[in-house]
């Protein structure tokens, strides 16, 4: 009875070595299209480019940073990671809906936590996500996933500082998962 | 003849298209993984579920060994395709940011876009935050600029760097990454059993 309900519970995943396996085709499909990998936290960045030269085009232009994503033809969200993105986020829509999780939004936390904090703490690891991409030249899609299978010694440099602070660290944070 | 779009094989006007489509299968695969929920992500850290190790390592594995096998039978020059720049120290620091970033939050940029394609409101709250620390490194980008191009190495490979073949590389990551499946799955399976509750 009790087994029963286990298994009714338990989301329908896929088995995470075919994930796996067809996860390392997307990222070699990739490559082997258009020479390049995947990435995630590029096309944030082409959203931050396009507010600041919305609203402020000439600090935009003189931001050393900003600058280098500024064309004069066509918008900064003109990029393939944007479009990449975009089809991120519909995938995620279409699996959902094939396996049945978009429900009415809701909050995933450790048991010992408050609505409110989880989600100040997903503020907070977000901004240190961002802010830290920039720094690594990629994300985990970009440089830890895409970078290593290229054989690139800075994705590996940033998979192995990724989840090794992160496992430096879980410790301190343990009461936010279990 | 790879890859494909710059060589002309395909016409560059498929660009966005192969994007969108690319797209979609890497969402629907991450989501379909499990990725989508912040607290399976965390298990990796804590033991509890090591879907993040296994679907990465597995994907890792299979892109190095496709791409060598492609570059073998001369479907792909390797020495084409683009090779993400070293810099050393920013890289570091950069990887260290976004481990503290990933045990805090819950999740990475891609894995909170499909959390937010379900209705996840703490994947929204990363992806909001992704942006606001976007946004304060440009701002503050004058600051640490020359910290920021410090340690450049170049689009350098792990071959490049060690006068090793790739080959050694692929098995090496492969090898690692079955003993981390084997030894991960007794380590779940305890940690599972003294946890009072885990709901996905």
């Amino acid at each position: 009875m009790n087994l029963e309900k286990d298994t009714i519970q338990q989301p329908k995943y896929i088995n995470p070595y075919l994930g796996g396996v067809l996860l390392g085709l997307v990222v070699l499909a990739t490559v082997f299209i258009t020479g390049r990998g995947l990435g995630a936290s590029g096309a944030v960045k082409s959203a931050v480019v396009t507010t600041s030269n919305t609203i402020a085009p000439k600090a935009t232009e003189a931001n050393h940073y900003m600058s280098q994503f500024i064309s004069d033809d066509h918008s900064p969200m003109y990029t393939w990671l944007v479009f990449e993105s975009l089809g991120l986020l519909l995938g995620g829509v279409l699996s959902g809906i094939v396996f049945g999780r978009i429900k009415k939004f809701r909050i995933d936390k450790g048991p010992r936590i408050s609505n409110r904090k989880r989600l100040i703490l997903a503020l907070i690891g977000g901004a240190l996500f961002g802010l830290g991409s920039q720094f690594g030249r990629g994300c985990t899609s970009g440089a830890a996933l895409s970078g290593t299978a290229t054989f690139a010694l800075g994705g590996v440099i940033v998979m192995f500082a990724i989840f090794g602070t992160g496992y430096a660290v879980a410790y301190f944070f343990r009461k936010y998962w279990i | 003849m790879g890859p494909l779009i710059p060589n002309g094989v395909i016409g560059g006007g498929w660009d966005f298209v192969i994007a969108i489509l690319l797209g979609v299968a890497f969402g629907f695969v991450l989501e379909a993984s499990g990725f989508s929920s912040s607290r399976n992500l965390a298990g990796v850290f804590y033991g509890y579920n090591f879907v993040v190790l296994r679907v990465f390592f597995t994907a890792l594995i299979v892109a190095m060994v496709g791409l060598l096998y492609f570059d073998y039978v001369g479907w792909l020059n390797l020495s084409q395709i683009f090779i993400l720049p070293t810099f050393l120290t920013p890289m570091i620091v950069g990887g260290v940011i976004m481990g503290v970033g990933f045990v805090l939050g819950g999740f990475c940029p891609g894995t909170s876009f499909t959390g937010i394609a379900i209705g996840k409101l703490d994947a929204l709250f990363f992806t909001i935050g992704l942006y606001l620390g976007i946004f304060g490194f440009s701002l503050a980008y004058p600051l640490f600029e020359d910290f920021f191009t410090s340690g450049d190495m170049g689009n350098v490979t792990l071959m490049e760097i060690t006068g090793l073949p790739a080959p050694y590389f692929a098995v090496a990551f492969t090898v690692v990454a079955l003993a981390a499946f084997w030894g991960t799955m007794f380590v779940e399976k305890r940690v599972r059993k003294n946890m009072k509750q885990y709901k996905f």
